[in-house]
């Protein structure tokens, strides 16, 4: 009996709090805007029973999911979502797996203090992670004011407001959900393996390519998701950092809602934002069930 | 005669296949290896034995390359080994986890190094079948290494390491994790390999009886030191010291103080005892100290005084260790000290002529102890 | 005993002086005393002055602070529950879609959480205020939390329960006895994590706040859209601190405790 309420309580909570309010987002998307509070006509009226259900039947249509297809800023914006997530993944390994490298072959006692350091910026707020980033990549901030001081350029460079302060931003955020995953594996890597490569005849680099790096699969993959799902529908980021043409669903999404007061769209918008996500947060998942089984 | 024996560390003239000049190395402050110089043969089974942090590891892993000398030098094949890294040396190495490489098959990780020599594909498939078919693997080749046994792992981890044919083949405790059982059947496995493949194995354990099961020749190490290095019948049979007597089998450590005889020496261990008998070489001082060191099966236990024993005592039995084919009986001397004899159950239980307490007397022959000055 | 290579040393050092250059940055230039933030006029504690003396701000703070405290609260509990769940019930009548629910939050991208609990709560017609914006941050978080304990539940030795239970305990008593006092510390970084969490939410609050109430998030993101501003830099100085205390603390806390264990233990093995 109290197994069972252990149970329910959790489920419930979840059912109603997370997956419900689901469905009532695909619900409005079918839905027409209207001037009025809330800002649209449901289509599918629960009280009205079965004979709802039919009207709701009859009624049924796309036209909001015609709209996004017929409107080019839509499309255009899941797929630069994609890319910019893409992109920023693979520089968010690029950069995080070194790191992971060096902090899982450093000293034993130095460790602690690492994993500390990795983690600190996450504690500390989002929004100012990236706002720190504003002053520094402006046409009068710190980095332009020191690359002209140096000599390196004598006009400054237009970075923040373009894609590529975009890629900074995400990097620089992500980073810690990339570096800890990886970490975790290299640091449980048995030292054996490499001598036994470097044994049979490997070069120190070929026995990282052909040992650690297979090795570290699943931490590169589970960091990868970390990183590249959650970015996909990133709005922060871009609207501080990213200028007019950086195009991405989230902030598309955040406008039709707040500015546009088109619930309906905005809904639409989202929905095919999570058919988009359904596949990789699958994958993610099962590879982490994989690293669970292979742990226990 | 000689000629069939394989002895080449008796051979002036044999050439050693590895050699330590002088050898030391140091962690920090704490020495691992403490100025060693010794050979070993080609051909050779050779076992380094001794507690944990005695350095026999690190012998081993200065010979793979993991580790380098902090003085002396190390020649293998007359050639000095410490300008080459370890992915270059003619040596390889089964590691004491076996170190199966986890993502690849079975055939994979055999194939491995050969497939870093460059060999091409039809010479490494022949060379992997081979190998497979002399540790008996062939059935599991494309097997995943989680997928197979703890003794099966331990074979993959031998076949990948003789594939490339190595000079010197080096085993870290390579039956450590297998149950005892299969540990004895595994031992005269890794025995008739080494002789069929010819390859010179060194094997660093701390169990004696698998050293002494497969080497030519043991080792025995403590703090940096090789103590005795000789064959293993030698190693039981005349130790060269009490560490060695006491750390090779079982035995009862007597110490006294000597007086010359006849072509040995009595030792005078006990007040109101009489003293006992060793024959010896060693050339000892009127009354120093020494120590009489003697097998519990070279003991015969028996009711009455033996009347031809030079060696004969008197004792009151305190334990027996039944082990079914034999058992030990701890025997207590007058003045308190515990000798240990063995005999043979060549009778049923019910039978046993002596039990707790019996007064019985212990004696052995003049050859039977060894006579030790240190 | 490893060495550092100089790889492993450079990638190091490039990799935190990326992340903590720009933080220290924006640490210093909020003592700067020009209202242009990007030209540095001398040192001024001005800023601070100016920040407590705002009244919005400081609103806006006590609603985050409560807010979180009552969600992480909430969020810990349910994630403790679900955390047990998953590791021990075994199978049972939709455990997929259960662990389902659990994991998703965790990318799920923050719009489409926040922007799928304000339909909710418009279509049942919750008044938008601080219970809604509780309800949502708890529903997110106790999925951190579960993520967190179960971590900690799989490498709990099973059979401590079963010891305790077999000593007389019942189920949940082996529960509150046993099993709780050794999962403590994964359910107290739970309940930080939920709450810095909470602290942090920008895009959940949005949707879920109203006009009512406005979280400090909230709150800098109006202030940030327009630029930089000093008394923001002054704002994220002042958090930087505390987590920056909180955490070296948090840590020195557990080393010592750590340190502590391992005396007693070669105490306990010379004894």
């Amino acid at each position: 009996m109290r197994r069972a309420l252990l149970i329910i309580v959790p489920y419930c909570w979840l059912l109603a709090l997370f997956l419900i309010p689901f469905a009532i987002v695909f619900k409005i998307s079918l839905s027409d805007i209207a001037i009025a509070i809330p800002p649209y006509t449901p289509t599918l009226d629960f009280d009205a029973g079965w004979q709802g259900l039919k009207n709701f039947a009859k009624a049924l249509d796309f036209e909001n999911f015609l709209f996004l297809t017929t409107d080019a800023l839509y499309w255009k914006a899941y797929l630069s979502s994609l890319r910019i997530a893409l992109i920023s993944t693979l520089l968010t390994l690029l950069i995080g797996y070194p790191i992971a490298y060096g902090m899982a072959n450093a000293p034993d006692h130095w460790r602690p203090t690492l994993i500390m350091l990795v983690i600190l910026p996450f504690w500390t707020s989002f929004l100012i992670r990236v706002y720190s980033w504003m002053g520094i990549l402006s046409t009068e901030g710190y980095l332009n004011q020191f690359l002209i001081g140096i000599g390196i350029i004598s006009d400054p460079l237009a970075i923040l407001n373009t894609n590529t302060a975009v890629y900074i931003g995400i990097v620089y955020t992500y980073l810690p959900f990339m570096i800890l995953p990886i970490y975790s594996i290299l640091e449980r890597l048995d030292g054996s393996l490499l001598e036994a490569a470097e044994d049979l005849g490997c070069s120190r680099i070929s026995a990282f390519w052909l040992i650690t790096v297979p090795l570290s699969r699943n931490g590169i993959i589970a960091g990868c998701f970390l990183v590249f799902i959650p970015v996909i529908g990133e709005f922060v980021i871009p609207s501080l950092l990213g200028g007019s043409n950086t195009l991405m669903i989230g902030k598309v999404l955040w406008e039709e809602f707040f500015n546009n007061r088109d619930w309906p769209v905005a809904s639409a918008v989202a929905v095919i934002l999570l058919l988009i996500l359904i596949v990789p947060i699958i994958l993610f998942q099962r590879n982490e069930q994989r690293q669970r089984e292979a742990e226990s | 005669m000689s000629d069939l024996k394989f002895e080449p560390w008796n051979d002036p003239k044999a050439v050693p296949l590895i050699s330590f000049r002088n050898v030391t190395k140091r962690f920090g402050d704490f020495i691992a290896i403490d100025n060693q110089t010794f050979d070993i043969f080609e051909h050779e089974f050779f076992a380094l034995l001794g507690p944990s942090g005695c350095g026999k590891t690190t012998m081993m892993r200065m010979l793979a390359g993991f580790e380098t000398p902090t003085e002396g030098k190390i020649s293998l094949a007359g050639q000095d080994i410490a300008p080459i890294p370890p992915n270059k040396r003619a040596v390889n190495m089964m590691f004491q986890s076996y170190a199966l490489f986890p993502h690849l098959t079975v055939w994979n990780n055999i194939a491995f190094g050969l497939k870093r020599e460059g060999m091409a594909p039809d010479a490494i498939d022949a060379r992997v079948a081979e190998m497979l078919k002399l540790t008996r693997m062939e059935k599991f080749a494309s097997r995943k290494p989680h997928q197979i046994s703890g003794g099966q792992k331990q074979r993959v981890a031998l076949a990948r390491s003789l594939a490339k044919a190595p000079k010197l083949l080096l085993l870290d405790e390579p039956l450590g994790a297998l149950d005892a059982k299969l540990r004895q059947e595994t031992q005269f496995e890794l025995v008739d390999i080494q002789e069929k493949t010819g390859t010179t194995f060194i094997i660093v354990t701390h169990d004696q009886e698998e050293a002494m099961t497969v080497a030519t020749r043991v080792a025995v190490m403590d703090h940096g030191q090789i103590i005795q290095a000789d064959t293993p019948d030698r190693i039981y049979e005349m130790p060269n010291s009490v560490y060695v007597a006491d750390f090779i089998g079982d035995v009862t450590i007597i110490k006294g103080r000597v007086s010359p005889s006849d072509d040995g020496y009595e030792i005078h261990h006990a007040e109101g005892l009489p003293p006992l008998f060793a024959k010896s070489n060693l050339s000892l001082k009127n009354g120093t100290g020494a120590y009489l060191a003697i097998r519990p099966e070279k003991i015969s236990i028996a009711a009455e005084q033996p009347s031809s024993a030079r060696n004969a005592i008197k004792g009151a039995i305190q334990d027996i260790a039944y082990l079914g084919n034999l058992s030990t009986y701890h025997v207590e001397l007058p003045n308190g000290t515990i000798v240990k004899a063995q005999a043979t159950n060549n009778r049923r239980l019910a039978n046993r002529p002596f039990t707790w307490e019996d007064e019985v007397w212990l004696s052995w022959t003049d050859t039977a102890a060894v006579l030790l000055d240190h | 005993m490893k060495h550092l290579t100089w790889f492993s040393a450079t990638s190091l050092a490039l990799g935190f002086a990326f992340l903590y250059l720009p933080m220290i940055i924006l640490v210093i230039y909020s003592f700067n005393a020009s209202k242009l933030v990007t030209v540095w006029a001398g040192f001024s504690t001005r800023w601070y002055g100016e920040l407590i003396q705002n009244e919005a701000f400081l609103d806006a703070a006590w609603v985050t602070i409560r807010v979180a405290v009552a969600s992480s609260t909430l969020a810990t509990i349910l994630g403790t529950m679900a955390a047990y769940t998953l590791v021990r019930a075994g199978r049972f009548t939709g455990r997929t879609l259960f662990s389902g629910m659990i994991y998703a939050p965790l990318v799920m991208p923050e719009v489409i959480t926040g922007l799928s609990l304000l339909l909710l709560f418009i279509g049942i017609g919750l008044d938008r205020g601080i219970f809604t914006i509780i309800l949502a941050h708890t529903t997110f978080s106790m999925c951190f939390v579960s993520v967190v304990v179960s971590a900690r539940l799989v490498a709990f030795d099973r059979s401590l329960e079963e010891a305790a239970m077999d000593l007389g305990c019942a189920p949940m008593e082996a529960f509150r006895f046993v099993t709780l006092p050794i999962i403590a510390p994964a359910v107290i970084s739970g309940w930080l994590l939920a709450f810095t969490l909470s602290l942090d939410d920008l895009v959940i609050a949005s949707f879920t706040a109203g006009p009512s109430a406005t979280t400090l998030p909230i709150k800098i993101w109006s202030s940030i859209r327009l630029g930089v501003s000093p008394e923001i830099n002054a704002l994220s100085t002042i958090l930087i601190g505390i987590v920056t205390v909180g955490v070296i603390s948090a840590s020195l806390i557990s080393k010592r405790g750590a340190i502590r264990r391992q005396n007693e233990e070669q105490a306990a093995l010379r004894a």
